[in-house]
């Protein structure tokens, strides 16, 4: 994961006029399939409007079985995109979750019709700040109205009637895909046989929506985020953009991992500068970690996404009682949380499996040991994998695929 | 299920658990709590048809557990059965667990909350074994049903079957089926009167409870 050389620590964020997603055209002109819905199919928003002519990138991998009844839905984290499973367009990297799904992995393309959608509000060709309005024909900018987890839910039932997909055999995400799993289990029970909420909460606890503070302040302080309109102008909030994202990826880890991964190791040098170039190995880390992110995502829609983590609530929508959201429900759900996530503990993701138990659900629970902090779902984590091909498995039989 | 003659199962299963799924209700809703490698829940979904949960301290028997199909949390029964809201089940078991609980009789109270009927295995300390081994040798007995060592046992809060019978007078539950097991198999009748003899002769005891 980390490449630690002097080149990189040099290369934290300087220039402004680099490509980002608008620019390469996956904003509007996403390399994968994307489906479009016009001004007779908007999308009502819970901020109050209307999204009309809006569209969603997705990306499917497998066969959908004639009986319509393998597709499961992968919902991304904050920063994910539809590549779930395979090449990268902007960075050229593999999928993000390729260890999770993929041929004979535990969400078995195989097996199983998997379709992952860019998040509305997202900069990989489904509507979102960095897309062009096609009411002005400018890029939306902060002019595109708030989006919420259960908005972003809601254009995902939509792409699955686009699809002709009834039910989902399962929803699978964590983070803020886990948020959108418990979000389709609330709202569309009916259509979702399992739900795979993973390192994720009901809600976004106020250290969590202190954290993004701090990243949407770092964007919006950079002079060159331009109250939003930076597009017009040519430029870009990178330096803004790459310390929200130093910030944030802090958060993604644990102490175990940095103390493991880099101690107070020096960067490529056998002493203290005494100045303040990265003289340490986790400096030289995070500034790789900022400069690369802002070369793959829009400053804008990083407000969007973490603003839509940050209202998220769904007891709030249930009258303050969770249980509430999740009663009668015949979705068979399984949640995992790691022990040293900090951003999403066991706590949050148990608040969940309690309320699941009051409401007399199916429900299996694992809190899986390691070190490695929030992102650990996205790595490779042996229990995770079994807990879910076994998960999949056993629902598999009952829902009659083979 | 007429594919699983009786005498297979005696064969793979352990005696306590063929007793205890006798007792429970076909149909009904059951939470095993310390469930294992969900071997109780399976043979009771099979033979039962229950709609069953479990809850499993360990991440191998969540795993083996969610693998076989059945709903396992992990957790403790110390701490996680006060989430469970009353009368969730109609049948909450605990097999070989409670002397491996912090607290037995609030996790005896809970299951009596949160279920119509509470059924309980554990060994029997009043055994004679046990007591001669503590008796003669002036050692904490160690025997094939009682494995471990003082220092390292997981059982911090052995009993006997009169101080289970009297625990469940002091917190008003009735005992509506009680029986001893023998690692063979035997089982005796519901004992009652002779309740001296199968406390100096019991080795595993099987009590069902309702509040």
């Amino acid at each position: 994961m980390a490449t630690n050389n002097a080149d990189i620590a040099n290369a934290a964020p300087t220039g402004s006029r680099q490509p980002t997603p608008h620019a390469t055209g996956e904003a509007d002109h996403p390399s994968s399939p994307v489906a479009r819905f016009g001004a007779d199919k908007p999308l009502a928003l819970d901020s109050g409007g209307k999204l009309v002519d809006f569209q969603i990138g997705y990306q499917t991998y497998g066969a959908l079985n004639r009986a319509r009844s393998n597709a499961i839905l992968v919902c991304h984290a904050l920063t994910g995109d539809q590549h779930v499973a395979s090449v990268n367009p902007v960075t050229g990297k593999p999928g993000w979750w390729s260890d999770m799904v993929g041929s004979g992995r535990p969400i078995d393309t195989d097996r199983y019709f998997v379709i992952c959608s860019n998040v509305l509000g997202g900069c990989m060709g489904t509507t979102g700040p960095a897309s062009t309005n096609p009411a002005t024909d400018r890029v939306y900018g902060l002019d595109l109205p708030i989006v919420t987890v259960r908005d972003m839910v809601r254009a995902q039932a939509m792409l699955l009637d686009h699809l002709g997909i009834e039910t989902l055999f399962s929803v699978a995400g964590g983070s803020l895909g886990g948020m959108q799993v418990l979000q389709w289990a609330a709202s569309f029970p009916q259509r979702v046989f399992t739900a795979l909420p993973i390192a994720t909460g009901a809600r976004h606890s106020s250290q969590n929506i202190a954290f993004h503070e701090v990243g949407r302040q770092s964007v919006m302080a950079d002079p060159d985020w331009r109250n939003g309109r930076y597009f017009e102008m040519g430029v870009s909030p990178r330096k803004g953009l790459a310390v929200a994202r130093m910030a944030a990826h802090i958060t993604y880890l644990s102490e175990e991992t940095l103390h493991r991964k880099f101690g107070r190791n020096l960067q490529d040098r056998d002493k203290p500068t005494f100045g303040f170039d990265a003289d340490f190995q986790i400096e030289s880390y995070l500034r790789h970690q900022g400069s690369t992110f802002v070369d793959r995502f829009d400053a804008n829609s990083y407000l969007y996404l973490t603003r839509a983590m940050d209202y998220f609530d769904l007891a709030a929508d249930y009258g303050g009682r969770l249980a509430n959201a999740f009663l009668g429900t015949g979705t068979r759900f399984c949640v995992a949380s790691f022990t040293s996530d900090w951003l999403f503990p066991t706590i949050e993701n148990k608040a969940v499996v309690r309320a699941l138990n009051a409401a007399g659900a199916s429900v299996s629970f694992v809190e899986i040991d390691t070190d490695r902090g929030h992102d650990a779902f996205l790595l490779d984590e042996p229990e995770l994998f079994a807990t879910i091909r076994g998960f999949l498995t056993a629902a598999g039989e009952a829902r009659g695929l083979t | 299920m007429n594919a699983h003659p009786v005498e297979v199962q005696q064969a793979t299963h352990r005696v306590d658990l063929l007793a205890i799924s006798q007792l429970v209700t076909p149909g009904s809703r059951v939470l095993d709590i310390g469930c294992g490698d969900g071997q109780l829940l399976k043979l009771l979904e099979e033979t039962r048809g229950v709609d069953g949960r479990g809850i499993e301290i360990s991440q191998k028997g969540v795993n083996e557990c969610v693998a076989r199909g059945l709903s396992v949390i992990q957790g403790d029964a110390d701490s996680d059965l006060v989430d469970y809201p009353d009368e969730a089940f109609d049948f909450v078991i605990l097999s070989q667990t409670l002397q491996a609980t912090h607290r037995p009789r609030l996790v005896v109270e809970q299951m009596l909350r949160i279920g119509r009927r509470a059924i309980i295995s554990f060994p029997n300390f009043g055994n004679w074994r046990v007591r001669a081994a503590l008796g003669f040798s002036g050692r904490m007995p160690v025997t094939r049903s009682l494995p471990y060592s003082w220092y390292d046992t997981p059982n911090i809060h052995f009993c006997t079957i009169r101080d289970f019978v009297n625990l469940c007078g002091e917190i008003d539950a009735t005992i509506e089926t009680s029986m001893v097991l023998h690692r063979d198999g035997r089982r005796s009748i519901p004992f009652g009167a002779v309740l001296w003899f199968w406390n100096l002769f019991g080795q595993q005891a099987v009590f069902l409870l309702k509040r």
